[in-house]
C-alpha cells in the first residue's frame, strides 16, 4: 500500500467517525467538533489526492487553504452563536433536544 | 459595456458597499446600502440584457485563467438567477430601510438589539455579493467558496433578531457546514476522476463509472440540505419564522434559490450524460412530498411569519418536480419562471407579514381582523402574491406551473401534473384561511402605524409576481441564448 492511499484511507476514516459523532451527538459543542473533525478528514484525502511524483500537484493544496480558513471562520461564528444560545437560554443544547436532561 | 464589465460589476459593487458600509458606521450605512442595492440591481438587468444580445460568456478574472485563476462564466440560466435577485434583492433593501431605521416599531425586533441593527447593511451586500458570485462562477470550488460566503452572511443575519432566532441559526449553520462538507468530498471525488474543477471541462471529459456517481450523490445531498428539499426541511421554518422581516425574505426568496439552481446545473450542464432517471424520480417524488408535508404544516401553524415559512417549504418541493420531466423542452423555463415568481411572492408575503406585526404587535392568524380595511395596501399585496403562490391566472405562478404541467403531460408522466394541480389546491386553502381572518370585521384595535415603506415595497412586489405571467417568452428566448 503506497503513502497516499494510507492517507486517503486515514481521512475517509476520520470522515466517518466524524460524521457518526455529529449525528449522534447532542451537546452543540461536541456537534462543532465532530464537523471539524470531518473537516480534517476531507482535507487529508485532499492531501493525498496531490500526492504524484513530482511536483505534487498545487491544486489541491490551494483548496486545502482555502478550506481551512473558510473552516475556521465557521467554527468562530458557531462558537460565538453557542456562546450566546447559552448565555440566553441556559443550554448548549438545541431546543428539540433538551428534554433528554 | 460589456457583459464581462458587468459581470465585474455585480461582484464588486455588494463587496465592495459592504465594505463601506461597515466603516461608515450606523448613520451612513443604509443609504450605502440602499444605493449599493440600486446599482448591483440595475447590473444585474443589464448583464440579462447583454446576455440575450451577446450570449454565453467566459471571462478569466486578471487574465490568469484556470486551473488557479478565477474563471467567471455567464450564461442564460445564470442571468435569469441573477436578475431575479437583483430585482428582489432591491425591493428587500427599500423595504430594509425603513425596518431597520433609527426608531424602533418592530415587535419582533426587540430595542436593545436596535443599537445593532444597521449591521444588517454588511451583511446583506456580503450575502448579495455570494449569491451573485455563485450564479457567476466557472468552477466547482468556487461554488464552495460563495455557499460558504451566503451561509456565513445569512447566519448573522438571522441572529441579529437575538433570542430563539440564535438557535435557529445555531441550528442552521450546523446543518449547512455538514452540506457543504458532504459537497466538497464530492467536488474532491471529480477532482480525482477527472484532473478538474472546471464545469465545462468536467462536462466533456465526464463518463459513467462508480466514482462519478458517488460524487454526484453526494454533492447532491449537500445541496438538498441548503435548499431545504423535504425531508431536510426542518431548519428552514425555524430560521425564516424567527429571523428579522428583511431577512426572512430574502432567505425564503433567494437563498434558497441558490441549492436549488446548482443541483439544475450540476445535472442538466454538466452531468448530463449521466443516466440518472431514477435520481430525477427520486427528487421528484421529494418534491412532492414536500409540496403536501410543507402545505399540511402551513395550514397548521398560528402564526402568519411561520405560515408563510412552511409555504416555502411546500414550493421548494414544485421546483424540484423539474427533473423528472427535465427533457422536455418547456420543463426548464417552467421551473425558472415558478422561482422567479415565488421570489418576488414570498418576499412580499413576508413583508405583510412585518407589516401586521408592526400594526397589530402580534401575527396571530387568529386575531388578525380589519386588515382589509386598516391596511388596504398590504391586504392587496397578500391577495395577489397568494394568486401566484396558489398558481391562478394570470400570474407569474399560473405560467409556470403551465409550463411545468405542459411538460408533464409531454413526457407522458400525467402524476406529476396531477401533484402540480392538488399541491395549488393545497396553498388555497391555507393562504384563503388567513385571508379569511383578515378581511373579519369588526377590526381589532391596534397598537403601531403601517409601515408605508413596507407596505408599498411588498405590493410592489406582489405586482412583479402577478406579471411575471407575461415573462415566459423572454425568459425562455433569455436561456436560448445561453444555450448557443
Amino acid at each position: 500500500m503506497t503513502t497516499p492511499i494510507v492517507y486517503a484511507s486515514a481521512g475517509v476514516a476520520m470522515l466517518c467517525i466524524a460524521l457518526f459523532g455529529f449525528l449522534t451527538a447532542r451537546h452543540v459543542l461536541r456537534r462543532i467538533l465532530a464537523l471539524n473533525i470531518v473537516g480534517s478528514g476531507v482535507f487529508m484525502m485532499l492531501v493525498a489526492l496531490a500526492a504524484r511524483p513530482d511536483p505534487p500537484d498545487p491544486i489541491p493544496h490551494a483548496l486545502v487553504m482555502t478550506g481551512i480558513v473558510v473552516g475556521v471562520c465557521v467554527t468562530a461564528l458557531a462558537l460565538a452563536l453557542l456562546r450566546r444560545m447559552f448565555a440566553d437560554e441556559g443550554s448548549a443544547r438545541l431546543p428539540e433536544d433538551r428534554e433528554f436532561g | 459595456m460589456t457583459t464581462a464589465a458587468w459581470m465585474e460589476a455585480l461582484l464588486a459593487a455588494p463587496l465592495a458597499g459592504a465594505v463601506i458600509a461597515l466603516i461608515s458606521g450606523r448613520r451612513a450605512a443604509a443609504l450605502v446600502g440602499v444605493v449599493t442595492a440600486f446599482a448591483t440591481a440595475a447590473a444585474s438587468i443589464a448583464l440579462a440584457f447583454a446576455v440575450s444580445r451577446s450570449g454565453v460568456l467566459r471571462y478569466a478574472v486578471g487574465g490568469w485563467g484556470r486551473p488557479l485563476g478565477i474563471d467567471l462564466y455567464v450564461d442564460g440560466l445564470a442571468a435569469v438567477m441573477v436578475a431575479i435577485t437583483g430585482v428582489v434583492g432591491a425591493c428587500i433593501s427599500v423595504c430594509a430601510a425603513g425596518y431597520f431605521a433609527p426608531k424602533p416599531t418592530h415587535a419582533d425586533l426587540p430595542s436593545d438589539k436596535h443599537d445593532r441593527a444597521w449591521l444588517y447593511w454588511p451583511l446583506w451586500l456580503m450575502l448579495w455579493g455570494g449569491m451573485n458570485a455563485l450564479y457567476l462562477s466557472a468552477d466547482l470550488f468556487n461554488i464552495y467558496v460563495t455557499q460558504e460566503l451566503i451561509g456565513l452572511s445569512g447566519i448573522g443575519l438571522i441572529a441579529l433578531a437575538g433570542g430563539s432566532a440564535i438557535s435557529a441559526a445555531l441550528r442552521y449553520l450546523l446543518l449547512a457546514l455538514a452540506g457543504s462538507l458532504l459537497y466538497i468530498v464530492g467536488v474532491e471525488l471529480l477532482y480525482a476522476g477527472y484532473a478538474t474543477l472546471d464545469l465545462q471541462q468536467l462536462r466533456d471529459r465526464i463518463d459513467a463509472n462508480p466514482s462519478t456517481f458517488a460524487a454526484a450523490a453526494l454533492m447532491t445531498a449537500g445541496l438538498l440540505a441548503k435548499s431545504a428539499l423535504f425531508p431536510l426541511h426542518f431548519w428552514l421554518p425555524p430560521a425564516h419564522g424567527h429571523a428579522p422581516v428583511p431577512v426572512s425574505a430574502a432567505l425564503s426568496a433567494l437563498v434558497i434559490k441558490t441549492g436549488f439552481y446548482l443541483v439544475v446545473r450540476l445535472w442538466l450542464h454538466v452531468l448530463p450524460g449521466l443516466a440518472w432517471a431514477h435520481l430525477a424520480t427520486l427528487l421528484g417524488v421529494l418534491g412532492a412530498a414536500a409540496v403536501f408535508w410543507g402545505g399540511v404544516q402551513a395550514l397548521m401553524q398560528e402564526r402568519l411569519k411561520m405560515m408563510v415559512a412552511y409555504s416555502t417549504v411546500a414550493q421548494v418541493g414544485y421546483l424540484f418536480m423539474l427533473f423528472p420531466v427535465a427533457s422536455v423542452p418547456e420543463a426548464l423555463p417552467g421551473a425558472l419562471l415558478l422561482a422567479a415568481s415565488h421570489a418576488a411572492a414570498k418576499a412580499a408575503l413576508f413583508m405583510c407579514a412585518g407589516s401586521v406585526l408592526a400594526v397589530y404587535g402580534h401575527d396571530r392568524i387568529r386575531s388578525i381582523n380589519g386588515i382589509g380595511t386598516r391596511m388596504p395596501l398590504t391586504a392587496v399585496a397578500f391577495a395577489l402574491s397568494g394568486i401566484s403562490l396558489i398558481g391562478l391566472p394570470p400570474s407569474g405562478g399560473f405560467a409556470g406551473k403551465w409550463l411545468l404541467i405542459s411538460a408533464a403531460f409531454a413526457a407522458g408522466a400525467w402524476w406529476w401534473a396531477a401533484i402540480i394541480v392538488l399541491g395549488g389546491l393545497l396553498s388555497a386553502v391555507y393562504l384563503l384561511r388567513a385571508l379569511a381572518f383578515a378581511f373579519l370585521e369588526p377590526p381589532i384595535a391596534g397598537f403601531g402605524r403601517a409601515p408605508w415603506g413596507m407596505e408599498a415595497t411588498s405590493l410592489v412586489l406582489a405586482f412583479i409576481a402577478v406579471g411575471l405571467n407575461f415573462a415566459a417568452r423572454p425568459l425562455s428566448e433569455l436561456l436560448n441564448a445561453g444555450a448557443g
